[in-house]
């Protein structure tokens, strides 16, 4: 006997305990199963793109900030090198250091948050979250005590950084470097061993390696599907030439792979901090570049390895003080778009952490 | 334990009461004493829950603290002491919001009823010799019967908020509880079994008389039964019907202020319940090998219900929620199957032992071990059996690599 069911539709957000935000997914069911769905988004849209061509270059660092607020030191970065690649500004080695010091830092902060959300859509009641943000917490106080600022760093600088690293930072820094392992050690067994979360992850939300270059996915995302590829290695910028690390790679696809290899790049993350501060050279951190930037005719483009996929900045000079165009390629908005292909069949719950495996700040996906 | 009488004699609460029911008798009219019986028992139990709910409220969550590395509550009194007060005042202050389209004689009335047959399971538990408010001779049953009625107010809240999520929720509820009512039972069963009676106080005399507890004698029936217990009280790992990242807060989505208060206090209340079960059932009620001659039982069996309540904040703390069909398919696929044969195996027990006449000293040693051991061959067998120790379940970690541009997908390691 086949029961006839009519499919209904599941409104999942804007005001939703687990869409990060203000993302809105409506779901068409057929019973438990999700048969259809619909992403909505552009509730937080501010429209930082245009707003930036009415500001002179130096002014938009602040905007880049509010991307993706959870590691906005690469985006700092990201925005600066398109900058300096549009001028032809050399950045002094210690800059380049620095930049690859904070970046990394803000990697570990922002997988913090990325897995320990993920494990609370999982039904984890707080406990990695509260853990992760132990540790985050230490990164946020580096980045105080080097910029003054926690969240919103304005950090990076066109031609090299804003300050340089007082002396109280190393110290703070190579004791949290040095307790870091023993952390991840401690999230993995509490997250990684753990039956209940691989029964909700395997399998489910599988991003096919052919999709995912197809949808032009990057980052954690893409590495959990299987491909092999990373800014960092291909692409390097700042010091990432002269690092050692490796690139973390699942096997499947699924949430639970995406989730191993964020686990992996804390490590790795450690490692190349490990070398970036004891490869830390002298000199200055900066070069001198006017504060009314006039940029010769032309355009840019720079990419960097984001926490969360590949954030580049494409930037047009018409010779003025403002970009004539300015676009952000933002990686939370172009992973998310395959997440329809990820979650037809399933069921709501494993749509949620489907979602939550992908990482997205809705401050970067809006703009 | 000698009942000495003397109503000051604190290790049985019954005493006072009894003097006062004599005193009452003498002078007052016949009737009275039975009313006023039932009236001191009832607001016993809701003044023990209140003050047990309050404490635990905050024990629950300067636990929780310690084990997520940070403070909890230590605003309001003296490490935070009277935290679950200031909850309370919250809770009965805010306006209870009823929105327009809910059908308001339900919605109403479901927090309130919501209540009511956790509070009743208690009626039949015995605190310590005596001390029980109704000693039913069927009191297993009483306690599974009356439990399984809480699907009931869990629905009609669910559907009279006239909301998909707590509609979605309260049909996750009423079908877990419906699913996971099967193993409960069967693990009861297995106690009674071998006690050979339902009532309460008579289960605590059978195992204060062969000197042992049941949890010793049906391992695997105490796990069957926590497990189901925590679905009933709607807690991680099986908060499924109020799972927040999924379907915001099940039947309660639309409930504020006290109307919540209810469903938060009533599942309290449901884990206070399910613990106390399993104290007085399968750990020897207020017997702890002689020392209720000198500590009063109620004091002890109030240790074991805290103690045991002290699992369910520890696996809140730590354990990730199931998905409904994993839960379900749990209860039908693991359960169910396994508790048949422990009761079996109980039920063949028994009758070895009652046939050849056996003395109980040298069997039950016996049989305990028996049982754990089959408790865990069951369990790994069983679990192979469902497919649970597939390599590819095994955690890997992902695969470091230093070249770029080439997909390993669909590779195993």
């Amino acid at each position: 006997m086949t029961m006839k069911s009519e499919p209904f539709v599941v409104n999942v957000g804007p005001q939703h305990p687990s869409t990060h935000g203000v993302f809105r997914l409506r779901l068409t069911m057929d019973g438990e199963k999700i048969i259809d769905a619909e992403m909505v988004v552009g509730y937080l849209h501010r429209s930082m793109e245009k707003l930036a061509e009415g500001r002179t270059y130096t002014q938009n660092i602040p905007f880049t900030d509010r991307l993706d607020y959870l590691s906005a030191m690469s985006n700092n970065l990201a925005y600066c090198m398109a900058v300096e690649k549009l001028v032809g500004i050399e950045v002094p080695e210690r800059g380049q250091f620095l930049r690859v010091i904070m970046a990394e830092f803000q990697r570990i902060a922002n997988h913090a948050m990325a897995i320990s959300s993920f494990a609370m859509e999982c039904g984890v009641w707080f406990t990695p979250l509260m853990w992760m943000f132990r540790e985050r917490e230490k990164i946020l106080d580096l980045f105080e005590m080097t910029c003054g600022a926690r969240l919103t760093t304005n950090y990076v600088r066109i031609g090299g950084v804003s300050f340089d690293i007082p002396p109280e930072f190393m110290p703070a820094a190579r004791a949290l470097l040095k307790e870091m392992p023993e952390r991840i050690a401690e999230y993995e067994a509490l997250l990684m061993e753990n039956e209940i979360i691989l029964a909700r992850s395997r399998d489910i939300g599988v991003l096919p390696p052919d999709l995912a270059i197809a949808a032009s996915i990057s980052g954690p995302v893409l590495r959990g599907s299987g491909v092999m590829w990373d800014i960092r290695k291909a692409d390097p910028y700042a010091a990432y030439d002269r690092l050692e690390f490796d690139i973390p790679v699942g096997t499947r696809g699924d949430c639970y792979d995406r989730f191993l290899v964020r686990m992996e790049e804390l490590r790795q993350s450690v490692r190349i901090l490990e070398q970036a501060l004891d490869m830390l050279p002298g000199g200055p951190a900066s070069v001198k570049v006017p504060l009314a930037l006039r940029p010769p005719a032309g355009e840019a483009y720079a990419r960097i390895e984001a926490p969360k996929g590949e954030l580049g900045f494409y930037l047009v000079s018409d010779g003025s003080p403002h970009p004539h165009r300015f676009h952000i390629r933002s990686p939370s908005y172009i992973n998310l778009t395959p997440l329809r292909d990820m979650v037809v069949g399933l069921t709501v719950p494993d749509a949620v952490i489907t979602l939550g495996s992908i990482d997205i700040v809705l401050g970067e996906v809006d703009r | 334990m000698i009942f000495l009488a003397e109503w000051w004699d604190l290790r049985d609460l019954g005493n006072p009461v009894g003097k006062l029911l004599e005193l009452l008798g003498d002078h007052g009219p016949d009737w009275l004493p039975y009313v006023v019986s039932a009236m001191v028992g009832s607001i016993t139990i809701v003044v023990f829950l209140l003050v047990s709910l309050l404490a635990f409220a905050w024990v629950e969550r300067r636990l929780l603290g310690r084990i997520q590395g940070r403070l909890g509550p230590n605003r309001v009194g003296p490490w935070g002491v009277f935290q679950s007060i200031a909850d309370a005042i919250k809770f009965v202050t805010k306006e209870a919001i009823t929105s327009r389209n809910v059908d308001r004689w339900m919605f109403w009335s479901a927090p309130v009823l919501v209540a009511v047959p956790v509070l009743v399971v208690f009626a039949v538990l015995p605190f310590g010799e005596g001390m029980v408010l109704a000693d039913l001779n069927v009191g297993v049953l009483f306690v599974i019967a009356v439990g399984s009625v809480t699907a009931i107010p869990i629905f009609m809240a669910g559907w009279s908020s006239n909301n998909k999520f707590s509609l979605l929720g309260a049909m996750r509820e009423v079908a877990m509880l419906i699913s996971y009512e099967l193993p409960q039972v069967l693990a009861l069963l297995g106690v009674v079994v071998f006690a050979g009676t339902m009532r309460m106080s008579g289960i605590v005399g059978w195992q204060d008389e062969h000197n042992t507890w049941l949890i010793f004698l049906q391992p695997l029936a105490v796990l069957i039964y926590l497990i189901a217990g925590t679905v009933e009280i709607n807690r991680t790992p099986t908060d499924i019907a109020e799972a927040e990242s999924e379907i915001v807060a099940g039947y309660h989505t639309e409930y504020s202020g006290i109307k919540f208060g209810m469903f938060w206090l009533t599942e309290y209340f449901a884990g206070f319940a399910i613990t106390a079960i399993i104290a007085t059932v399968y750990l020897g009620g207020w017997t702890l090998w002689g020392l209720e001659e000198w500590v009063p039982g109620w004091i002890i069996f109030l240790a074991k219900l805290y103690g045991l309540f002290w699992l369910f904040i520890w696996m809140r703390g730590t354990l990730p929620r199931l998905r409904i069909d994993q839960l379900m398919g749990f209860a039908w696929k693991f359960l169910l199957p396994v508790a048949l044969i422990n009761i079996f195996v109980a039920g063949l027990e028994v009758l070895i032992w009652r046939e050849n006449d056996l003395a109980a000293e040298v069997v039950l040693p016996g049989f305990a071990i028996a049982n754990l051991v089959l408790a865990g061959v069951l369990i790994v067998v069983w679990g192979r059996f469902l497919g649970r120790a597939r390599p590819s379940w095994r955690p890997a970690r992902a695969r470091l690599v230093k070249e770029l541009g080439a997909v390993i997908y669909g590779q195993e390691s």
